[in-house]
């Protein structure tokens, strides 16, 4: 018996999930240790015994069996979930509520629960996104830590003040109240938004990473699309453009783990399964009067996605489409990339009048691709030296070995540029 | 061939899900590797970290466990091999050796005199 990929990281996520529930939200840290003995346990016992048929039947049985035992024996000292004190009190009671708690049904929702409980507002975003990746996708300090390229301490804080203000709370937040949930859904979607981009657009130069983080995000997404109150078309519209960004992650970064510029990417590597499957959220996310930045978003990833090859891009509907995301949520990033389409309908020139234009662009100082941006169109305009200095800047600004190494590239391709162009002067 | 026995000891640390699933994996395919090469006997059995300990003449009896994490044997297996030299030799391909735990090769007393 193979263990299926990431198997112990998704059952962490749903064991902690349902441990919490059961024990009450201020609990949360003796969830997280009754999950570390679930899986020492396993190692112990499937290294001799190789692993059982349905491994995460087991570690979930496992898991419920120490809760039994956790609920016995400190049902004096501790208190639990308020809403089970009652019938975790007897022990006529105690076994079969428990049994009933690990049913698949009431699992399902726990994970959507603890999703929900992580976006509280009393949270920063990113303390959210850390905290999901955290307890719902059993990632660790180091793991987050490598995947964000940020240091252990910053996010070792990051992560004990977090789950201080998830366990302080009263307790998780009830999905049952339509209200309740319709309010805070559009923190989770943007929580899970930014998860996927940390994989999308991320730092970190690992490309297995990056995919990870894009599929976690998918598939957390996709647990909030079989909730009914969950499935909105912004929902469906926020699944279908990670469906059909991650369609091009392959293309996007090369065997390398390099950065591919958009012209170069390589069509043929886009995950056909994932296009079509974005294309059909994406139908089902027109449903309803309310256009979304998800929808807007997922519809120029549709664009990209659709076009045979990079000279075939509807750049006009892309502008436009821009255009409306500027109305919906508008951002120096999101002015960078419509200058950006705009430069391959209009021209290298005024892509760069519509980038000196940008509002705010001083927020865009430290972000690395929008020197390459300038240095692209530079020399698309026939500036070499100029162009040479933006990538300069951005290698400045590389947060990784693989962004520094595309902006090398462009670097030494100005270079060379000037010394063919300066040859015949000669 | 000639039977020897795998104790283990240590090697448990704090580890995140998805390196402990690694360490799962990795010692599936050693298992793997061993007995496709005739050399596991009895894939053995994990041990209980707590236990009692009955000591002398008196029969005293204490509670485990007896000594630091490290030193507690966790498990057991029989295994094939020519000599002790290559029972050793066998031993190093085990995972529990990257987190700093440790493996006794013990021969198994033969029968003949």
């Amino acid at each position: 018996m193979e263990l299926s990929e990431h198997l112990f990281r998704h059952e962490a996520g749903r064991m902690v999930a349902t441990l919490t529930r059961i024990f009450g939200v201020h609990n949360l840290s003796l969830a997280e240790d009754v999950v570390q003995e679930a899986f020492c346990r396993a190692i112990e016992i499937w290294k001799f015994r190789g692993v059982p048929e349905n491994p995460s039947a087991w570690l979930m049985t496992t898991a419920k069996n120490r809760a039994l035992d956790v609920l016995r024996r400190e049902r004096t000292a501790r208190t639990f979930a308020p809403e089970l004190t009652r019938q975790l009190e007897s022990e006529w009671t105690l076994a079969p509520t428990i049994e009933e708690q690990f049913g698949p049904g009431a699992v399902k929702d726990d994970e959507l629960r603890m999703m929900f409980s992580c976006c509280s507002p009393r949270l920063s975003e990113e303390a959210q996104v850390a905290l999901i990746l955290h307890i719902l996708c059993g990632f660790s300090v180091d793991e987050i830590a490598s995947a964000f390229v940020s240091s252990h301490a910053a996010i070792e804080k990051r992560i004990t003040r977090s789950k201080r203000v998830l366990s302080g709370s009263k307790k998780l937040f009830d999905i049952s109240g339509a209200e309740d949930l319709a309010r805070r859904l559009p923190a989770v979607q943007r929580a899970l938004y930014l998860l996927f981009n940390e994989g999308y657009h991320g730092a970190s130069p690992e490309k297995a990473v990056r995919v990870e983080l894009c599929q976690e995000a998918l598939r957390l997404t996709d647990m909030l699309l079989k909730n009914p109150l969950g499935a909105t078309p912004s929902t469906h519209a926020l699944a279908a453009l990670m469906s059909l960004n991650a369609a091009r992650l392959p293309a996007r970064l090369d065997v390398s783990g390099n950065l591919t510029a958009l012209a170069e990417q390589d069509r043929s590597q886009f995950d056909q399964t994932l296009a079509e499957q974005g294309l059909r959220l994406l139908e089902q996310a027109a449903t309803g009067p309310d256009v979304s930045d998800y929808h807007v978003e997922a519809a120029i990833a549709w664009v990209h996605t659709s076009a045979q090859r990079t000279e075939d891009t509807d750049w006009a509907t892309i502008i436009s489409l821009y255009d409306k995301l500027m109305e919906i949520r508008p951002s120096p990033i999101v002015a960078l990339n419509r200058a950006i389409a705009i430069a391959q309908r209009e021209g290298p020139k005024r892509g760069l009048d519509e980038i000196h234009a940008i509002q705010d662009s001083e927020r865009l100082t430290n972000y690395p691709f929008y020197h390459a941006a300038l240095g692209e169109l530079e020399i698309g305009s026939g500036h070499l030296e100029d162009a040479r200095d933006h990538f300069v800047v951005a290698l400045k600004l590389a947060r990784n070995s693989m962004e520094r190494s595309f902006f090398e590239h462009r670097i030494s391709a100005c270079n060379e540029h000037k010394t063919y162009r300066e040859t015949p002067n000669l | 061939m000639n039977e020897f026995v795998f104790l283990y000891r240590g090697g448990q640390a704090g580890r995140s899900p998805e390196q402990a699933q690694q360490v799962m994996q990795k010692w599936m395919a050693w298992f793997k590797e061993l007995a496709e090469k005739g050399h596991v006997k009895d894939r053995g059995q994990p041990l209980e970290q707590a236990g009692k300990l009955v000591n002398g003449k008196r029969k005293t009896v204490t509670d485990g466990p007896f000594a630091e994490a490290k030193d507690v044997v966790g498990g057991y297996t029989l295994i094939l091999a020519k000599d002790l030299d290559e029972a050793a030799d066998l031993s190093k391909g085990c995972p529990i050796l990257d987190f700093d735990g440790q493996v006794e090769v013990r021969p198994v007393m033969k029968l003949n005199m």
